[in-house]
């Protein structure tokens, strides 16, 4: 459903309806220390953006800043167009001024962890229909029918009954992917996905991930997957000590790295 | 004669089962509405309430429960408020009451630190999860905080409830006559401890191994997960109307 959405906006852009998320000039300290230092970012509807950057560049905190996992100390965040309203605290720090706002826009921006974090008590199946019956209240059966399909899609149906522990990295990935899809997301972040994966269970995750851009999922994938970031996604950002370093097409990013830093990191990688 | 004696002693004893179950199960019931209400004041972040339980902790964990049922029970009839108030002296003259208030206090908190430690233990990520699926707190708590942390907390719980069982043996001390109280009057009467506290002792070990083989029992219900991985042409589970 969500292709066709996508589709049909690549095919009659109005211009206003294009932006999936927006990020305007977004902030974050911990204690003393600036992780993010004003980052901008634009995501289309289709777009499926890798951004890299290596441990400490503030990759993960901008993502879950975005879904207001950690709340940004300043900057605006845009989801579908909608801007997510901020008041100052009683301790002089930004939150979020209408929780029901952040969980209506949360329900549209699917998450995929890198510990996978399955709920540990329910089955695959029930991990999948938890979120849709209770937050988009859906009917029982129609969640339940959505997601074997799904599980389907993912290669794991035949464990749709077991309990996430009792599952490989590579089978808990792919159920949380599934499960974020469940959610018929406009968006989907993904939070290094592979990176708590054995090497040979990395493709299998890799190949689901793929299959998601090429129908046309708007995706927002942190990485370290060169690969990924430089065959899959539609742009590359790299961050770099809390800001933006560099944007831009994958293929000239990778073939001409346009700033000293960038091409250190990539080097680092080929070694 | 002997094996008379214990039979006849056994039944006695027996007789004053369903007391000692009276009081055993309103001291863990009410104790268990006092622990919730602690644990939540414990957790809710204002810095009132967690200085409120933590005292109420410290003396009530901190002090004998016998103590706690004679101030209970001899203590507060002293103040004239109390023996003038039409609602505390019909709770405080009854000894019954009092072992029930009594115990339901002290184990509250118990459980109240038993549960504050397992909504500590629930895994952060499973709880990001929960909100990154935009689910609000109540959800959140309903459907992943609260059923990790009762099966975190369901063993050092059975153990509490276990410890309370033998509590009700101090009911004695107050005029009920609950299985210990019952002994006690036979041993006075008979002079034959041996086997009069032998039946007791039996009656309470059979008790406590129900208690912890039901709690063993829905402790297996709960924690699939944490079991070996079920073979592959084992069961299809439907999947439950409620989560």
């Amino acid at each position: 459903m969500s292709a066709n959405v996508a589709a049909a906006a690549k095919a009659t852009p109005p211009p206003e309806d294009k932006s999936a998320i927006s990020v305007r000039d977004m902030r974050k300290c911990f204690g003393d220390h600036e992780v993010l230092k004003g980052i901008s970012l634009e995501a289309h509807k289709g777009d499926v953006i890798s951004i890299l950057g290596s441990s400490g560049s503030g990759k993960s905190t901008m993502l879950r800043c975005i879904n207001l996992l950690e709340t940004p100390d300043s900057g605006e965040v845009r989801v579908d167009g909608e801007l997510i309203r901020m008041k100052q605290g009683r301790d002089g720090r930004q939150m979020p001024a209408d929780i029901r706002q952040v969980e209506r826009i949360r329900a549209n921006l699917a998450m995929v962890f890198q510990s996978f974090n399955l709920w540990s008590h329910m089955t695959v199946l029930e991990n999948l229909v938890a979120a849709p019956t209770h937050v988009l209240k859906r009917p029982r059966a129609e969640c339940l029918e959505q997601a074997e399909i799904l599980l389907k899609r993912v290669g794991i149906w035949e464990r749709r009954n077991y309990y996430p522990p009792h599952m490989s990295g590579g089978q808990q990935q792919r159920a949380a992917i599934a499960r974020a899809l469940a959610m018929n997301p406009k968006v989907m972040l993904f939070d290094e996905p592979t990176s708590a994966l054995d090497p040979e269970l990395v493709g299998e995750v890799l190949r689901v991930m793929r299959s998601l851009a090429e129908e046309g999922r708007t995706m927002l994938v942190v990485t370290h997957e060169m690969g990924f970031a430089r065959d899959v996604s539609s742009k590359v950002m790299f961050l770099h000590k809390g800001e933006v370093d560099s944007v831009g097409e994958p293929k000239e990013m990778f073939a001409r790295p346009p700033t000293p830093q960038f091409k250190q990191f990539i080097a680092n990688f080929n070694k | 004669m002997a094996f008379d004696f214990y039979l006849s002693t056994m039944w006695s004893v027996l007789k004053a089962l369903p007391l000692t179950l009276e009081i055993w199960f309103f001291g863990i019931a009410f104790g268990l509405l006092i622990a919730t209400g602690l644990t939540w004041l414990r957790a809710s972040g204002y810095k009132l309430g967690e200085y409120f339980t933590r005292a109420y902790v410290f003396i009530f964990r901190g002090s004998p429960l016998l103590v706690q049922l004679y101030l209970i029970y001899f203590g507060l009839s002293q103040f004239d408020f109390v023996r003038h108030s039409p609602v505390l002296w019909p709770i405080l003259r009854d000894p019954m009451y009092c072992t029930i208030v009594a115990m339901a206090l002290n184990t509250a908190a118990y459980e109240s630190e038993i549960f504050r430690g397992a909504l500590r233990a629930v895994p952060v990520g499973q709880i990001e999860a929960a909100k990154a699926f935009g689910m609000s707190a109540f959800t959140r708590f309903r459907l992943v905080t609260l059923p990790i942390a009762l099966r975190l907390a369901l063993p050092a719980y059975s153990t509490e409830i276990i410890l309370m069982t033998k509590a009700t043996a101090l009911a004695s001390v107050v005029t009920i006559m609950e299985m210990m109280g019952t002994a006690q009057k036979i041993q006075h009467d008979t002079f034959r401890p041996i086997e009069v506290l032998t039946c007791a002792g039996v009656i309470y070990l059979l008790l406590n191994l129900s208690i912890a083989r039901i709690f063993a029992w829905v402790e297996y219900r709960l924690s699939p997960h944490l079991r070996p991985p079920p073979e592959q042409s084992q069961q299809i589970r439907p999947v439950p109307e409620v989560l």
